[in-house]
């Protein structure tokens, strides 16, 4: 039940993200877009791991039985997603600071070198 | 220059071409849609642990004597992942400060911080590291670790700024932290490599201790104390580099 309720929030949260970064013609917003995205994936990723009834995979004792944990792989696989997405979006935002030195404005209509 | 397509047509085009946009844009994201509802309906909680899991689950404790599965799939079974991941997020943090570095502006003038904040942050920046710090050597016994620790203490300096943003802070401290905690974890990698029988990032190349307690688990809380100091200070020069007002000791 909870691993549903988090694959449903997930991908609202990744159409949401994926939505808000099209369709806004302001670059931070953009940015912002891809963050929620990212979030939703992770979301995702996380209650794919995910195992009915089961508790975090911290143990308390060497010998304890009939305790059940869910999948440590995909929490340490989101750890690494988390900080790769924190750098990511560092890089975005720094762009975003170059483009308006640049132009003095932050509509991505107005950046017109590379379109076609 | 004698325009050969007149302003209204070009205008009435323009008009064509967002909306042809935001029909793709709506294409695009109702096929999403349905390729992921296809996926929520599909979805079946799992009732029992992947195979790999299961062993991380059952030998874990025993063989490397961390508490939190996730630290010693994190710093140890899946370490060479780990290394690639901090350097990664060297990279990103070498690339913001050399691209703000080419155009920054001296003049900034930033607003300061009200009072309040300022002396909040003065009595919650040491605070704030402590706890960054207990979350990093706590990593192998509960939630936390390294990474976690880390934004915790650049979340420190994040205030730091906030409160007076025209203060220069030198990026000389935070530099030589970083590069020497970075190169200390790869030294770590290396001596495993070494010393242990598991080869590189083995954490039983010292003794693994009493299980549950602090200075257990081998080489566990080290390397995540060097990643925390590492990350934390990446992070903190980030967030000094994007406020745009730093100034390196030197020059």
């Amino acid at each position: 039940m909870i691993g549903t309720i988090a694959v449903s929030l997930g991908t609202a949260l990744v159409l949401l993200g994926l939505w808000s970064a099209l369709t806004n013609r302001d670059i931070i917003r953009m940015i912002v877009g891809f963050t929620i995205f990212d979030v939703g994936i992770h979301l995702i990723m996380i209650s794919i791991g995910y195992i009915a009834g089961g508790t975090a995979p911290i143990v308390s004792s060497l010998s304890e039985v009939g305790v059940s944990y869910v999948d440590p792989v995909p929490q340490a696989l989101v750890l690494t997603a988390i900080v790769i997405g924190l750098g990511i979006t560092a890089f975005m935002l720094t762009y975003a600071v170059n483009m308006y030195n640049r132009k003095g404005t932050l509509e991505i209509d107005k950046f017109e070198e590379l379109k076609w | 220059m004698i325009r050969i397509i007149p302003t209204e047509f070009l205008k009435k085009l323009t008009g064509v071409e967002t909306m042809v946009k935001k029909a793709f844009t709506f294409l695009m994201l109702g096929g999403l849609g349905a390729i992921l509802l296809k996926f929520i309906l599909s979805f079946s909680e799992k009732t029992a642990l992947p195979e790999v899991a299961a062993h991380y689950i059952e030998k874990g404790p025993s063989e490397l004597g961390s508490a939190n599965i996730v630290t010693s799939v994190v710093v140890t079974y899946r370490g060479l992942d780990t290394l690639g991941e901090v350097t990664i997020l060297f990279a990103a943090a070498a690339v913001v400060g050399l691209l703000i570095h080419l155009n920054r502006n001296e003049n900034a003038v930033r607003r300061e911080g009200s009072e309040l904040l300022k002396t909040a942050s003065v009595l919650l920046f040491p605070l704030i590291l402590l706890f960054g710090a207990y979350v990093f050597i706590n990593g192998h016994l509960s939630p936390g670790g390294g990474f976690q620790g880390g934004a915790i203490i650049a979340s420190a300096v994040v205030l730091t700024v906030l409160a007076s943003p025209n203060r220069k802070i030198g990026h000389t401290v935070l530099s030589v932290i970083e590069s020497l905690s970075g190169l200390f974890y790869v030294g770590l990698g290396m001596a495993g490599a070494v010393l242990a029988v598991n080869g590189f990032l083995d954490n039983r190349i010292i003794p693994l201790g009493e299980f549950g307690s602090l200075f257990s688990a081998g080489l566990i809380p080290i390397i995540y104390t060097v990643i925390g100091l590492k990350v934390g200070s990446e992070l903190s020069s980030v967030v000094i580099t994007l406020n745009g007002e730093t100034v390196e000791e030197d020059d």
